[in-house]
């Protein structure tokens, strides 16, 4: 069931790449506007097509330019969720996902449309319009609606960039709860490195229709290709955490391998797992425990290398416990505190320098 | 008050509209979704029949169907009576000259569905045919409604080219626009006065009920 894409162009976008998604995984597209994230997007559903291209699905060929065969959208069993949801606006929410199931007979449409509405937790609401519901709401109707078709691929395009900062941390947890009904491989374009390392298993960076990384979304956050295409502020790591529990001024308190991490307020019972996204730009260094200090995480680290990209900083690779976090300072302050590998420091991280939506429930992919 | 004249106006307008509705459907449809060379000029000879004098577009519609002309020729043949000076002769004048009214509102009915609702649709798996109705139709229906109410009170109000056309034969052709021009000629005042009441509240109701439910459809898709 794995999804194999393909695609040469030179116009509108230059596109040159390939890449496979397997069953059940899920692949973020990652690149600035432009970068050609979109139009592959396109491309897998029928709506665009490359001057070269293939699109091979469950081992059945949607697209093959070579061999004059390309399947229209209505014949590719695809789901897709629009930037903008794309819903009917005359059809209510319901209507919305049954007109996905034309294959089946009316009772059964409605079964199954209140059946995902449920999954996508829209109970109650199946009888509203588009126009009536939020941008949240509209969004998991579109979600319902891609599921409806029973697609072999379900591809969504930057599906999150148009609710506010609030109800997409709610919709991230969604979609990550959801996946465990999914075994189609699914594709999630974004410009978001957040939004990415927070859903993705795998990530492809691209940069004008090049592929400049690709791989697990922890390894492609420190790679320099893939950082010099997103922006080096982007770089981060992914930190699994427990919540250990939550104190009464606001602050919760996570256990990593590591030690003990104060973090404001997460969501989420004593107990279950995290993932914590840690910018290598919010953390210091220092050789010796500092005191005094208002910083509320300071925790041992080992480095691991430093690696140099000509321009005054260094990205440090650190061991923190079992996992690795990063590290962004000046070539000037490494030089000073004299960083070489295996060297024993110490990380300090300001609690409140991790952003809320950078905390997601679930275990690291 | 000519009534064999009023509901010959009202066949012939109501024929137009059925005939125009499907041409309006998959015109308007095709202009609205299609990019392609030369488009600039189907759009300008729909248009035409807007701007050219009804004299002229009469003159050569009278060419067109003359007895002379292939179409006029085929009409014999298949029919056994001439094209000009008949009631089908006026329908199909009617068709032509009421393309702008028809295939202009379709499309920009058409050009109000946002693209990526069609393409959602088709991502949903149906047929072009089956977005058509179940989607597009749907949604660019207030246009396809004011082609239709445009459509059907202009071809009541014409005259100049159905008199080039038809003329004014009684019952066949002679429509209420020039019954009333006969009356007005025949120093009936009256006459004139009491059609073009008439005509003029048909009109207004006619296009009182566009708005009427172009606001309802307004309030159902708000």
């Amino acid at each position: 069931m794995a999804l194999a894409v393909m695609a040469k162009a030179a116009t509108p976008i230059p596109l040159d790449l390939a890449f496979r998604v397997e069953p059940g995984e899920l692949l973020a597209l990652v690149g600035h506007s432009g970068s050609g994230k979109t139009t592959l997007l396109r491309t897998i559903a029928g709506l665009w097509r490359p001057e070269v291209a293939r699109v091979q699905v469950n081992g059945r060929t949607w697209l093959d330019t070579g061999a004059r065969v390309d399947l229209p959208p209505h014949q590719r069993r695809v789901g897709v969720v629009f930037q903008n949801y794309a819903l009917f606006p005359h059809m209510t929410a319901a209507q919305n996902v049954a007109s996905a199931m034309d294959h089946m007979s009316g009772a059964e449409r409605t079964r199954e449309a209140e059946r995902l509405l449920e999954l996508v937790n829209l109970h109650g609401l199946a009888g509203r319009k588009p126009a009536q519901l939020s941008g949240g709401e509209q969004q998991r109707v579109a979600v319902a609606r891609a599921l409806a078709r029973r697609p072999e691929a379900l591809l969504l395009d930057e599906p999150f960039s148009a609710v506010d900062r609030a109800t997409r941390e709610k919709l991230y947890a969604e979609i990550i709860a959801l996946r465990a009904h999914l075994s189609m491989p699914v594709v999630l374009v974004t410009h978001d490195m957040n939004e990415a390392q927070l859903l993705a298993d795998r990530m492809v960076v691209i940069d004008a229709g090049r592929m400049v990384a690709e791989g697990p979304t922890g390894s492609v956050m420190s790679d320099p290709d893939a950082l010099r295409a997103m922006g080096i502020r982007e770089a981060a790591a992914m930190v699994p955490a427990t919540i250990a529990s939550h104190d009464p001024d606001g602050m919760t308190q996570l256990a990593t391998s590591a030690g003990t991490l104060w973090l404001p307020q997460v969501e989420g019972a004593p107990g279950s797992s995290v993932r914590v996204r840690i910018m290598a730009h919010e953390v210091i260094l220092s050789r010796t425990r500092p005191e005094g200090l208002s910083a509320q995480n300071i925790l041992p680290v080992k480095v691991i290398d430093l690696q140099s990209g000509g321009g005054p900083a260094v990205m440090v690779r650190l061991a923190f416990g079992e996992d690795m976090i990063l590290a962004r300072v000046t070539r000037r302050a490494a030089e000073a505190l004299s960083l070489q590998p295996d060297d024993h420091i110490y990380a300090v991280l300001k609690s409140m320098s991790v952003a809320r939506d950078h905390v997601a429930a679930g275990n690291v992919a | 008050m000519d009534w064999t004249a009023l509901w010959l106006s009202l066949r012939l307008a109501g024929w137009t509209v059925v005939f125009l509705l499907p041409i309006a459907v998959f015109a308007g449809r095709f202009l609205a979704y299609r990019r392609f060379g030369g488009k600039g000029l189907i759009e300008a000879l729909v248009m035409l029949p807007l701007v050219l004098p009804p004299t002229v577009f009469g003159f050569y519609l009278l060419l067109a169907f003359g007895a002379q002309s292939p179409l006029g020729q085929f009409w014999i043949a298949t029919f056994g009576h001439q094209l000009v000076f008949s009631f089908q002769g006026l329908v199909v004048a009617s068709i032509i000259f009421n393309l702008p009214f028809a295939i202009q509102p379709a499309q920009r009915g058409f050009e109000a569905v946002p693209s990526d609702v069609r393409e959602a649709a088709s991502c949903c798996g149906m047929s072009p045919l089956r977005s058509l109705w179940r989607v597009e139709l749907p949604l660019a229906w207030p246009g396809l409604v004011t082609a239709m109410v445009l459509t059907f009170a202009h071809t009541l109000g014409e005259f100049g080219i159905v008199l080039m056309v038809g003329g004014s034969i009684p019952g066949e052709t002679k429509t209420i626009a020039i019954s009333i021009y006969d009356s007005v000629q025949g120093f009936d005042d009256r006459g004139a006065a009491t059609m073009s009441a008439v005509l003029v509240a048909i009109s207004l109701f006619t296009i009182a009920v566009t708005y009427w439910l172009s606001s309802r459809v307004g309030r159902r898709l708000g």
